[in-house]
């Protein structure tokens, strides 16, 4: 892998770990998986898109944060007060943002070739400008973690019961949860949009396999003692999973298989414990089973001490 | 004396306008005066949880009206009543949120009621405050304030849920067979922090247990429920005298009337 390809894996790792941070938010924070961050996604790639070409690069950031955010509460209302499952709730929002992806673009792909973007005044420095608004969504997520509105939310997806107990209405901090993951993914697609300078109908296709790809992968580095360090495993995990990309693009593979090798990587990560359970399960079978054909003859000569120690008392 | 707690007319039927309608709660009169410690006994589907899940609103009651401390809180949603309410459930994994640590969990029922706001979550004078109020418990948990909720037992956890249902001063306090899913041992100790704790803040309580003589010698008072009717309303001298047998007895007796009723109305 050449550096220059070393450089744009790393500055798409950055740009997309804002994804799996939205990720981390629903799937491990409130125990949802939610499927809207495929559409949310391509929401922020799409209004960061237009407000480049309306020459206010800069305004498509907070307008794709907005974006996101109101497609999360969407997601949030049809799960909470409509009582639709949350997979389902999810799929529905991201199908309607189909839709409304495509009249914000007002075609299937916008570029923004020679456009102002938010990158041009940065020239070489633009990685050191994706890293600063990462680092700082992080830590601003990071610190909500442990305000008291964080608090109630990461209960919520921990013990849903005791917190009502506690008073606290779940239906809100379910609705604040969501927001932020989506806000997040749409702000990811937002910065890609830009960096890459096209935004495209179908760029948000999978990305919620991406997302626990990355998410994952960090997790099984950093392990899943607190929020700061998981946030950590995030980041270096959407790192590490854009480096394995770049690698395979580099090989021979088809790019097309991309899609195929993320989802056997999270259902192999999503599955280990299932996995290893039973491989334990059986390899204590099979040593039983030994156990029970060679020990048959020191069971008996075990048997008879027992006998002959019981007619001695 | 002023009620904290008057459930009046309260009926809840489940599936109801089906085949398989069953009365839960039939007509419940019930007053608790401040400071009562209520015990409520019954066999299996008698109504015992069905009265206290009507009172902190996970269903909505068909009939009546539920009044707490004054308000009436018959339409109140479920967390909104939980702002003065306390609940111990039989499941001690089901008080306490077990990937957060054991402060996490007490600031969590520590705001119940204040506003929860963007402020930062734990300060040092909380943490001293949950310190005092651990030692409390006499379980050494005082030195495990980061420690995780799940890595504790069974019953050190239902002492802090215990805690932390008590740590702001409720208006009323709901055991539901609080200690029935502990070891023998366990059960005694939690159930002697109860009482201590209900003492201490005069908290106005109810316990269901399947216990008949805790059931006696625990509390102020002892209702007995059967077929969502409340058969029996035993306190002072008439409770102070009653005993396991006696209480078995009458409650066979007005068991058959109850068939006799029955019997007389199929003919």
């Amino acid at each position: 892998m050449t550096f220059v390809a070393f450089q744009g894996a790393v500055e798409l790792g950055f740009i997309y770990a804002l994804l799996a941070l939205g990720s981390f938010v629903s799937y491990r924070v409130l125990n949802i998986a939610d499927m809207t961050v495929d559409g949310s996604f391509t929401t922020g790639a799409a209004l960061s898109a237009v407000c480049a070409i309306a020459g206010l690069p800069a305004l498509g950031l907070p307008a794709a944060i907005v974006g996101g955010a109101a497609a999360g509460a969407v997601t949030a209302l049809m799960q909470t007060k409509l009582k639709v499952q949350p997979i389902l709730a999810g799929i529905i929002t991201m199908t309607a943002l189909y839709s409304i992806n495509l009249k914000i673009l007002g075609t299937a792909n916008l570029s923004l070739f020679q456009i102002d973007n938010i990158f041009t005044h940065f020239g070489a420095a633009r990685v050191a400008l994706i890293v600063l608004i990462v680092l700082a969504s992080a830590a601003a997520l990071g610190l909500f973690f442990h305000t008291r509105t964080g608090l109630s939310v990461r209960a919520t997806g921990d013990n849903e019961e005791m917190v009502r107990t506690s008073s606290i209405n779940t239906d809100f901090t379910k609705t604040v949860g969501l927001c932020i993951s989506n806000a997040l993914a749409g702000l990811s697609g937002a910065l890609l949009a830009q960096y890459q300078s096209f935004a495209n109908i179908n760029m948000g296709t999978g990305m919620v396999i991406i997302a626990l790809a990355s998410l994952i992968i960090g997790e099984a580095i950093f392990g899943r003692r607190c929020v700061p360090l998981s946030i950590l495993a995030v980041l270096v995990g959407s790192i590490i999973y854009r480096i394995i990309m770049a690698l395979v693009l580099s090989s021979d593979t088809d790019p097309s298989d991309l899609k195929l090798i993320s989802a056997i990587i999270v259902a192999a990560a999503v599955s280990y414990p299932a996995l290893r359970e039973k491989w334990d399960y059986w390899g204590r079978r099979r040593g039983a089973k030994r156990d029970a054909q060679s020990g048959n003859n020191s069971n008996r000569e075990q048997g008879d001490q027992e006998k002959r120690g019981g007619e001695h008392s | 004396m002023a009620s904290i707690l008057r459930l009046e007319h309260v009926s809840k039927s489940f599936h109801r306008g089906t085949a398989n309608e069953r009365a839960a709660l039939q007509d419940i009169q019930l007053h608790l005066p401040p400071g009562e410690f209520l015990t409520v006994i019954g066999g299996n589907g008698a109504g015992k949880s069905t009265l206290l899940n009507a009172v902190s609103g996970i269903f909505p009651v068909d009939q009546g009206s539920i009044r707490l401390g004054g308000e009436d809180i018959t339409f109140l949603k479920e967390y909104r009543r939980s702002r003065h309410i306390g609940r111990l459930f039989q499941d001690p994994l089901k008080g306490t949120a077990p990937n957060m640590t054991i402060a996490e969990n007490l600031l969590l029922a520590y705001l119940r009621g204040t506003g929860r706001g963007f402020s930062l979550g734990l300060s040092k004078r909380d943490e001293a405050f949950f310190k005092e109020q651990l030692a409390q418990l006499g379980l050494g948990l005082e030195d495990r304030l980061k420690s995780k909720m799940g890595l504790l037992s069974g019953g050190q956890r239902q002492a802090v849920t215990l805690l932390m249902a008590t740590i702001v001063t409720p208006r009323l306090l709901m055991l539901d067979e609080h200690t029935a899913a502990l070891d023998p041992a366990t059960g005694e100790k939690v159930l002697q922090l109860t009482q201590e704790l209900i003492k201490k803040s005069r908290i106005t309580t109810i316990m269901v247990t399947h216990n008949i003589s805790s059931a006696l010698s625990v509390g102020t008072r002892t209702i007995m429920m059967d077929e969502g009717r409340i058969i029996l309303d035993l306190s002072g001298r008439e409770r102070e005298e009653m005993t396991v047998e006696k209480l078995l007895e009458l409650f066979r007796e007005k068991r058959s009337k109850q068939l006799d009723n029955d019997r007389m109305l199929l003919n």
